[in-house]
């Protein structure tokens, strides 16, 4: 095996081309598992941790963007308040040291249905970057996920940021597990308000072969906000609607038993967090915070 | 390879690392610094806890070379000439060491707490004690060593931190 730890992006784009079937490192909390256990043998272990531009985050009025080896930790502390979807999923991340570690790049890369960060990011709206030396392209994030564990970065490419919607509404993540800490989700549900669109965002977690938006479910609820003229009066969200943004949201789902669930509670549960999220998101809407 | 760091303020260069291997294989077996445990290598333990940069992280999960150049404390770390750290006299004290597998891990962790938190909530302690294992002690014993140490540490006031 070999180990590169190139210093630029450039030299790490050089490397990946020449090294096509290099395995690309930052917080090593995936890949050293597969390491430790032999799961893998990489014929090139691609540190990219001392990559400067991949350890920095910045934002415009619009959106964040987000390098690809920021910590969860970090998403926590510096970004809290500007992703608040974002970061109530990295929250729920493993444990402090595996969120000191971990970052949403190296979750994009594992690209697993149950890749906490990929709700939120689907439900508020994100593109990937994607780096080579032929140059940089970004994915819209719904167009990222390309099946179980696998994504639309070609091997000459580096996941090298994310660029996060800055919201216009409240945003809601929620998951099941068996503990408070150190779980990978059952199922898992992220909700977020675009009030300036009049439109809601969905993304679900662990319930599919990739994560996945509940689009019918989407246009339903923004178009049944619309009708009532509740993103103006503010009034109640009327149970029946909540109820059925959930019942939508079940269909847009396709999970399978497994050791941490089976498929029936992942739609069940998938129901009440889409309906609960939705009645949170709305108050918090009506008391008029972050919208 | 070869990979050279600082651990626990001494500088270390090892040879024929092999490139995949973690920095808690580097600690142990090739430094002779057996303090961080192993006993899962993915994570989910925190035996292995160790600072990385004053960042705790679990040793089995770093990539050797990924520690290249870097600083390194691990719980052999925490101790001075003076003695024992305050972590480590109240975890004896308050009963919370009984195999000790884990105890590495939490002492690095619980430090790591009070550095940032001097006077942490239970709550606060159980959620940045949350990737620490213990099959023994039932964790109250270590709910009370960290609430010992944080009293006692605590800095007087007036003075500097
Ligand atoms: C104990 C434990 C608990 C966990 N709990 C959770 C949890 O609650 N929720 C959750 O979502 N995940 C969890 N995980 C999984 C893991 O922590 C996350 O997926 C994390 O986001 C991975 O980030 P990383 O930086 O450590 O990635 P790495 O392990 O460094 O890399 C992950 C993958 O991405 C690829 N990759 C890395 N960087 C790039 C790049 N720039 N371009 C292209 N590919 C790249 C790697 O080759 C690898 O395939 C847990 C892991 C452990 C060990
Ligand atoms: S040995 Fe590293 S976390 Fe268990
Ligand atoms: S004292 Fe034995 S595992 Fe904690």
């Amino acid at each position: 095996m070999e180990f590169l730890a190139p210093t630029t992006l450039a030299d790490a784009l050089a490397a990946k081309a020449e090294h096509p079937d290099a395995m690309p490192i930052l917080g090593g909390t995936d890949v050293m598992v597969e390491l430790n256990f032999d799961r893998h043998r990489p014929p090139v272990l691609l540190d990219l941790t001392r990559v400067p531009e991949l350890a920095e985050w910045s934002r415009d009025d619009r959106r964040v963007r987000l390098g690809a080896g920021v910590s969860y930790t970090r998403v926590i502390d510096e970004l809290g308040h500007v992703l608040p979807g974002l970061a109530m999923a990295s929250r729920t991340v493993g444990s402090p040291q595996i969120r000191n570690r971990g970052t949403v790049g190296g979750n994009l890369g594992a690209a697993s249905p149950a890749g906490d960060s990929h709700p939120p990011l689907l439900a508020g709206g994100a593109e990937v970057e994607l780096a080579s030396l032929a140059g940089t392209r970004t994915v819209p994030i719904d167009e990222f996920y390309a099946g179980v564990k696998k994504h639309v970065g070609r091997p000459d490419e580096l996941i090298t940021a994310v660029y996060v919607d800055v919201p216009t509404g409240p945003q809601q993540f929620s998951k099941i597990g068996t503990r408070n800490a150190m779980v990978i989700s059952v199922s898992a549900f992220s909700l977020a308000l675009h009030p300036d669109r009049r439109r809601v965002g969905t993304g679900i977690g662990s319930a599919a072969p990739t994560p996945r938006r509940a689009a019918d479910a989407e246009t339903f609820i923004a178009g049944a906000l619309d009708d009532d003229g509740l993103w103006e009066s503010k009034g109640a969200l009327p149970d029946a609607l909540a109820r059925e943004f959930g019942e939508r949201v079940q269909t847009a789902a396709s999970p399978i038993d497994d050791v941490r669930g089976t498929a029936a509670y992942r739609l069940h549960s998938l129901a009440v967090m889409a309906r609960r999220t939705l009645a949170w998101a709305w108050s918090d809407y009506q008391g008029g915070t972050n919208a | 390879m070869r990979v050279t760091m600082t651990v626990n303020d001494e500088h270390h260069e090892v040879d024929d690392v092999w490139e995949g291997e973690s920095l808690l294989y580097v600690l142990r077996e090739r430094m002779g610094l057996p303090g961080s445990k192993n006993a899962c290598e993915q994570g989910e333990c925190g035996s292995c806890t160790v600072y990385v940069d004053g960042v705790t992280g679990c040793a089995c999960l770093i990539a050797a070379g990924q520690a290249q150049g870097h600083h390194i404390v691990t719980v052999e770390g925490l101790a001075t000439e003076d003695g024992l750290h305050p972590v480590q006299e109240a975890f004896i004290e308050a009963g919370a060491v009984q195999c000790g597998f884990c105890t590495p891990g939490l002492l690095v962790q619980t430090d790591d707490l009070l550095r940032r938190d001097p006077e942490p909530s239970d709550a606060e302690i159980r959620e940045a004690l949350a990737g620490n294992l213990c099959r023994c002690t039932g964790y109250e014993k270590i709910l009370d060593a960290v609430r010992l140490a944080a009293s006692r540490m605590k800095p007087e006031p007036g003075t500097l931190s």
